[in-house]
């Protein structure tokens, strides 16, 4: 029976292609629209690590001055000084914890036929990688030890392994940055993640890190970081003056793997900043945070006003295109209605009808959902030519592939609904006399 | 034109109106509030730097360990640039306007201040800083060779003198001259005195300080000092006009050779940097624009579909009014005036979501009230769009030869 009446539904589109046309056309320009801002908009705003995204806590420490708040109203800053961020991972009170500060160096290759190149890396502790979990190619993370004596120890990600050794196993080789040799430990497999959720101060979609190095070496090399720096009253001359300032610099991530240790390390902040009041330091009221990762990226304004906006406006679009197509299909039903009568007085039942008609429309709903699929793709490519750093972002992964079938199939059931409905109402009597 | 038997008409098909009215009730509320986006974002990007773009190209360097000179290895490169067929001027600077990188502080007009007067962006620059913005001087001086000092790695301390913006010259001084008058770049520290002031420089920031005024991206301050970061130095060069592409290439591949314990960081130059800050907007500009032409497209296709479907409806209707002495011309009227009362009820509707809509923007995402003028625009486009739409089935109307009456009763 189906297939009759995808017979039927087709003959009655084929007498009529430029109106079919028009709604497949309306329905498709509505999907690919709402679909591309949709994509966008969700991936910008998605779980980028979504098995362990309410463990990972980003540290936040109010010692901003006691005349103005970091950020209206009161928000505390995003990053610590290093006397918290060391004190922090002294005590050790996480299930895991990594400061961490980003850096570029130059890279001086062995090779003499690469050029010097300026290289992004981030100096961290061992546990970035167990907190983080990028996958590893070769060899591992560095281990305590080398965290303790400042250990001139590197990993590199897959893409500068590539570029330095050809994607060979470059365990135990060395790589030199800034004048100093580092040994390398480990090489990263691909890893992108979608949102830099662990470093959002330069650029919350920019490419990760060519190589990572101890926290500590880094210090101990006087390493100026590459990333934000803000501070509200001006630090003492020199290096040492500037590690004892409170000026934040550094990020700080914790895994903290049931609610109850979440509760635990933060009473543990609390003491240890009322222990640094008595010191003079931390002239504000206590206010610290732990925000999970998708409560730091919500309050970091990782999803732009402007991808909120499109995704509004393209849904008003859709409702648009939909109104449009539920007047043409109208149109079109109410133009058979002598053969609607027709068939209503040989016999057809209100509810054959009814399906017949419903396969009609769905079939101008699925095909307008492919083509609007097909647009959603084209509208990636214009997105990612438009915003450059969106490249990481604006891709269909299979989640979104579904929501945009789910989507127009609704789409165009909500719109043959009525019109089918109205087509049922069809007296044949009325009808017929008229012939 | 007789109106009411078109109302009553329209009244016998109200699913009809009632959808056509909605589409074009949302299409007016999306479009007036696209359009309002569209100019702000244009007058966003239509403001000028104050600085000379055309000609301008930034290049840096980074040098090798802790063993690199940076202070010889900036005056050299400055010297070599300067010597450079082609460039005009050239200064060290820590960043340029629109970089979307750099250093702002907080300035005080007391020593020992708490909360700071006013929020400027800091220019590091030399006796050439001026001259390679190409920023106006309005009052005053800029600094010579010998007041330029070289900032040592964690010092804190500032130089006596700086050179000011004038939006910032009248945040911190409303109404009198700032030319003399002393400042504080730290609370804690010497004072410095305004030597003078520069017409226009913006700032690295776009939204900087903006609870300080639509102005505040102008407060920028500039510091007689050379910088480096790390074993970074920047510069900012200035060629003669038309030459920009050609001394870019020829600077960088000088710098390479000139000293070779160090990376020499890929030239830019000012549009490139400017193009990229408003990167975001231009795009929401590009897509607002593809919005609002799908969506005047679909619903001026949905109105012929609409009028078509009509037209055949009513062939016997239209007949019988043409052997009953209507005119072609009647005919034609009566579908353009149908039209028009049909686009008219969708915009009364329309108007409130267009503020609907506007509101709930203002609401979330601090955009202003849309002023009038749109809506007017709105309106205006619509009714023409409707009436262009329906033109061509109100044609065939009128093309309907008065014998069909006849032929099916």
């Amino acid at each position: 029976m189906f297939y009759y009446y995808l017979q039927l539904g087709l003959h009655s589109l084929k007498r009529n292609p430029l109106l079919t046309a028009l709604m497949v056309f309306g329905i498709a320009l509505g999907i690919g629209t709402s679909m591309t801002s949709l994509t966008v908009f969700y991936l910008m705003g998605s779980d980028p690590i979504p098995w362990k995204s309410d463990k990972l806590h980003a540290v936040q420490l109010d010692n901003w001055s006691a005349d103005q708040p970091y950020r209206a109203p009161n928000e505390p800053p995003d990053q610590l000084t290093y006397l918290d961020a060391n004190a922090l991972m002294q005590a050790g009170k996480a299930d895991l914890q990594a400061a961490m500060f980003k850096t570029v160096w130059p890279l001086q290759p062995e090779n003499p036929d690469v050029k010097p190149f300026s290289s992004l890396g981030r100096a961290t502790y061992k546990d970035f990688f167990a907190m983080f979990e990028p996958p590893f190619k070769y060899g591992q993370a560095w281990d305590a030890a080398q965290d303790k004596e400042h250990a001139r120890v590197t990993v590199l990600s897959s893409g500068l392994n590539e570029k330095l050794f050809g994607g060979t196993d470059s365990t135990g080789k060395k790589v030199r940055l800034n004048e100093i040799d580092y040994t390398i430990v480990g090489v990263l497999d691909k890893w992108q993640p979608r949102v830099k959720y662990y470093d959002l101060t330069i650029g919350a979609f920019n490419d990760a890190e060519e190589y990572y190095v101890p926290f500590t070496t880094a210090i101990e090399l006087q390493a100026q970081a590459s990333g934000n720096n803000s501070c509200f009253e001006s630090a003492k001359p020199g290096w040492e003056g500037y590690l004892a300032s409170d000026c934040v610099w550094i990020q700080f991530w914790v895994q903290l793997d049931s609610p109850a240790r979440e509760e635990e390390y933060m009473s543990f902040l609390n003491n240890y900043v009322n222990e640094q009041k008595k010191l003079g330091r931390f002239a504000r009221p206590l206010n610290n945070r732990l925000p999970d990762v998708n409560e730091w990226i919500e309050a970091q304004g990782v999803v732009s006003r402007d991808a909120q906006i499109q995704v509004g406006l393209s849904f008003a679009f859709l409702i648009v295109c939909l109104v449009n197509t539920i007047g043409l299909l109208l149109a079109k039903f109410m133009r058979k209605s002598s053969e609607i009568g027709l068939r209503r007085a040989l016999g057809a039942t209100r509810g054959q009808l009814f399906m017949q008609h419903l396969v009609e429309a769905g079939v101008i709903g699925v095909s307008g959902g492919l083509i609007g699929l097909v647009l959603t793709v084209l509208g990636l490519t214009a997105v990612r030519s438009l915003y450059k750093d969106l490249n990481n972002v604006a891709h269909l992964d299979w989640f979104m592939v579904l929501t945009a079938i789910a989507l127009s199939v609704a789409a165009a059931v909500l719109a043959g609904l009525f019109p089918t409905w109205k087509a049922c109402q069809i007296t044949p009597a009325t009808q017929l006399k008229t012939q | 034109m007789e109106i009411r038997p078109i109302l009553s008409a329209l009244m016998r098909s109200k699913v009809a109106l009632v959808l056509i009215g909605l589409q074009i009730a949302l299409t007016l509320a999306i479009v007036c509030n696209a359009l309002f986006i569209i100019s702000q974002r244009l007058q966003l990007m239509g403001r000028e730097s104050g600085i000379n773009e055309v000609d301008t190209f930034t290049i840096g360097s980074l040098g090798f360990g802790t063993g690199f000179n940076v202070k010889t290895s900036i005056e050299e490169d400055l010297a070599m640039l300067r010597g450079l067929p082609g460039v005009a001027a050239a200064t060290s600077t820590n960043t340029v306007p629109l970089s979307n990188g750099g250093w702002s502080t907080g300035i005080s007009l007391k020593p020992q201040q708490r909360t700071s007067s006013a929020s400027s962006a800091i220019y590091f620059v030399d006796e050439h800083g001026l001259d390679t913005f190409g920023s106006k001087l309005a009052e005053g001086r800029f600094f010579t060779a010998d007041e330029i000092t070289f900032r040592e790695r964690g010092d804190n301390t500032w130089p006596s003198i700086v050179v000011i913006t004038r939006a910032l010259a009248n945040r911190l001084f409303p109404g009198e001259s700032a030319l003399g008058k002393q400042i504080y770049l730290d609370n804690e520290g010497a004072p410095q005195t305004i030597i003078g002031i520069v017409e226009r420089t913006q700032v690295p920031w776009l939204g900087f300080a903006s609870d300080e005024g639509p102005d505040a991206e102008y407060q920028s301050t500039f510091v007689p000092q050379r910088i480096s970061f790390s074993n970074f130095g920047r510069y900012l060069v200035r060629t003669e006009p038309g030459r920009r592409d050609e001394v870019m290439k020829a600077a960088e591949a000088k710098m390479a050779q000139i000293n070779t314990s160090r990376i020499v960081r890929e030239p830019r130059t000012v549009e490139a940097i400017r193009a990229e800050t408003y990167q975001e907007h231009r795009a929401m500009t590009i897509i607002l624009i593809g919005v609002i032409v799908a969506l005047l497209a679909v619903t001026a296709l949905g109105i012929v579909g609409m009028a078509s479907f009509w037209v055949t409806q009513r062939t016997k209707q239209i007949g019988t009014r043409r052997a009953l002495g209507a005119t072609r011309g009647s005919i034609l009227r009566y579908f353009l005036t149908e039209n028009m009362l049909i686009t008219s009820l969708g915009l009364v509707l329309g108007t409130v979501l267009t503020y609907g809509l506007n509101y709930w923007l203002m609401a979330n995402y601090e955009a202003q009230r849309l002023p009038l003028v749109y809506l007017a625009c709105g309106v205006v486009v619509l009714l023409l769009l409707g009436q262009a739409a329906v033109f061509g089935p109100a044609t065939r109307a009128s093309r309907v030869p008065p014998a069909v009456a006849t032929r099916s009763v």
